[in-house]
């Protein structure tokens, strides 16, 4: 793999995990119980969608073959979609999202921090942007986390829950492959060992704040950057591809 | 979006209760004929303020309940960009909603009343949202039709006597014919499109046309409480008017983008310079508004069942609340 395939996948990558994510979040426009975080998950989708159109735009640039954003997200199978497992997982209850947004975005947000310095400036310029939204996201999503771990005894162990469940997911996020690899070398990008150091300390300090146990060290769940993903996410693109597919070649 | 007169059934709020003073009654009127806006601490005829409320909760019910034939289509919507429009949409809807909610509270009325009166049934929201939108054409057709609808009936709202209700429309309006151009966007690209995608629009038209009629409320002749209304300036004009000028702007934009409106007796009367309109199926409006529509239940259900499941969020953030209140005493 040389540079430039590199630097490819790896923007595919942020487009795809901003992608599946905003996805997710969608599915839960109009359920919400309040309408003030009715607002704020729209609003938080919306920033994911805004990244993923960003990322997908460059990706389609930099590949040079003329497709835009709307061909990497709908005529793309399954396991071209290289997102984090986390992220796929279907959204739970209202503890399983904030869990999971917590986790992903203490990530993120270092990842986007780091791409901020690096030498691609077009990434520099999108992650610039997208940090700015996320650490908004990071305080409202931890407020709620800390509400819930330390809320009421039922509220705790349901949080507790979604910890456990999701935690097996997160050592992907982590794991470095050859395309961080080279796009660390040539391009200056994020060293995932000490974006780990960071994240575990942040994650650990979040998680007793909200008086909740930290998950003990285990088998971590891996593939979704590589297209290995989840049953869960077929569904998903099924659902999402489903116009563009019926009508090939039709705009919109 | 979206006020409609509901005003069809014999509701109490124009009574009164016959103590106010017939000179508090004059001057309240006074105010009102010399434009005044009305504020929440003015004092006010009972009636006028039931009337307002009961407008005011239902209008915001209608922008919550219509969060929900939209959200329909957003995993599914066909680009990235029309998502994102949605999307925005239906947040702006959940915006309007919230202002709307705070409008009514400026009356004396609690939010988790009002929400309490929606998920008992007790209150109503616009008829229209009981329609499934069933294909990528009614995201189109709900845009243009039924938001334009509420903006026909909204403009004069920003005139409304009662200034946090008139205020709140200033905003709402703006941000309504956002939504109509987007939606009619969609329809201009599908008409654009492949025969299938021609269509689809077609057949939204043909389903949206009536209900978004009926969204003035019934005709002047069995309308009770308009004239109460347009005393107090909440109402500028009556039902009737209204649908005619939403058909009269709403044709021309059918033909432009070469659908047929499903009336045949939809033609321009040279001599008025307005279109016809045929019989409008008020049954169907009655038991939509009773209950009976296709979606009723759906809509209901589905709110319902999110207020049950924020019931443990609920109660963590009031238990948390009260942790950090007591420990920073
Ligand atoms: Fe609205
Ligand atoms: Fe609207």
């Amino acid at each position: 793999m040389n540079a430039d395939q590199a630097l490819l996948a790896y923007v595919s990558r942020l487009g795809d995990n901003a992608l599946i994510l905003g996805q997710r979040m969608v599915e839960l426009v109009a359920a919400y119980p309040e309408l003030e975080e009715e607002l704020a998950n729209a609003n938080f989708a919306l920033d994911f969608i805004g990244q993923a159109r960003m990322f997908y735009t460059y990706a389609g640039e930099i590949e040079g073959n003329g497709r835009g954003e709307d061909d990497f997200a709908f005529l793309r199978d399954e396991n071209e979609f290289r997102n984090f497992l986390l992220i796929e997982q279907p959204n739970g209850h209202f503890g399983d999202s904030i869990t999971k947004l917590v986790l992903f975005e203490s990530f993120y947000l270092l990842q986007l921090e780091a791409l901020t310095k690096c030498a691609d400036t077009r990434i520099a310029e999108i992650s610039a942007r997208a940090e700015k939204e996320i650490r908004y996201h990071l305080r409202h999503n931890t407020q709620w986390f800390l509400r819930l771990g330390d809320g009421t005894e039922e509220s705790h162990q349901r949080v507790q829950g979604s910890l456990d469940n999701l935690w097996p997911y997160t050592g992907e996020m982590f794991a470095a492959d050859e395309i961080d690899g080279i796009f660390a070398e040539f391009f200056d990008g994020p060293h995932l060992e000490a974006i780990h150091a960071q994240w575990m300390t942040n994650v650990e300090l979040i998680i007793s704040q909200a008086t909740l146990d930290m998950p003990e060290d285990q088998w971590m769940a891996s593939g979704g950057k590589q297209g290995r993903h989840s049953e869960h996410l077929g569904f998903m693109i099924a659902e999402m591809q489903y116009l563009q597919r019926t009508h090939p070649g039709a705009t919109w | 979006m979206y006020t409609q007169g509901l005003d069809q059934k014999g509701q109490s709020d124009a009574k009164g209760d016959g103590l106010e003073a017939a000179a508090d009654l004059a001057a309240f009127q006074k105010r009102v004929d010399a434009e005044e806006k009305i504020e929440a601490k003015d004092w006010m005829p009972e009636a006028y303020r039931r009337t307002l409320i009961r407008q005011i909760s239902q209008h915001a019910h209608s922008e919550i309940i219509g969060m929900q034939p939209e959200g329909n289509w957003l995993t599914r919507a066909p680009s990235l960009k029309r998502k994102a429009i949605l999307l925005a949409k239906i947040q702006d809807e959940a915006g309007h909603g919230l202002y709307l909610y705070s409008a009514a509270e400026t009356l004396g009325v609690s939010r988790d009343e009002m929400v309490g009166d929606l998920l008992s049934g007790k209150a109503k929201y616009s008829s229209i949202f009981n329609y499934p939108t069933v294909t990528w054409a009614d995201i189109g057709a709900i845009g243009w039709l039924v938001d334009g609808a509420a903006i026909m009936n909204q403009i004069p709202l920003c005139r409304c006597s009662y200034g946090p209700y008139s205020r709140a429309m200033v905003r709402i309006c703006k941000e309504e014919s956002f939504h109509q151009r987007q939606g009619y966007d969609i329809l201009v690209e599908l008409c654009k499109g492949t025969a299938e995608q021609k269509a689809m629009a077609q057949d939204a038209l043909n389903r949206w046309w009536w209900p978004s009629l009926m969204m003035f409320g019934p005709s002047d002749k069995d309308s009770k409480h308009s004239a109460q209304s347009m005393a107090w300036k909440i109402k500028r004009f009556s039902n009737d008017e209204l649908r005619q000028k939403f058909i009269d702007v709403t044709v021309p934009q059918a033909e432009f983008l070469g659908l047929k409106v499903p009336d045949d007796e939809c033609v321009l009367d040279k001599k008025t310079g307005h279109y016809g309109h045929g019989e409008i199926d008020w049954q169907e409006f009655i038991e939509v508004i009773k209950g009976n529509g296709p979606c009723n239940k759906q809509r209901l259900a589905k709110r319902r069942k999110a207020h049950d499941d924020g019931a443990w969020v609920r109660e963590a953030a009031g238990a948390y609340a009260e942790k950090r209140a007591a420990k920073a005493a």
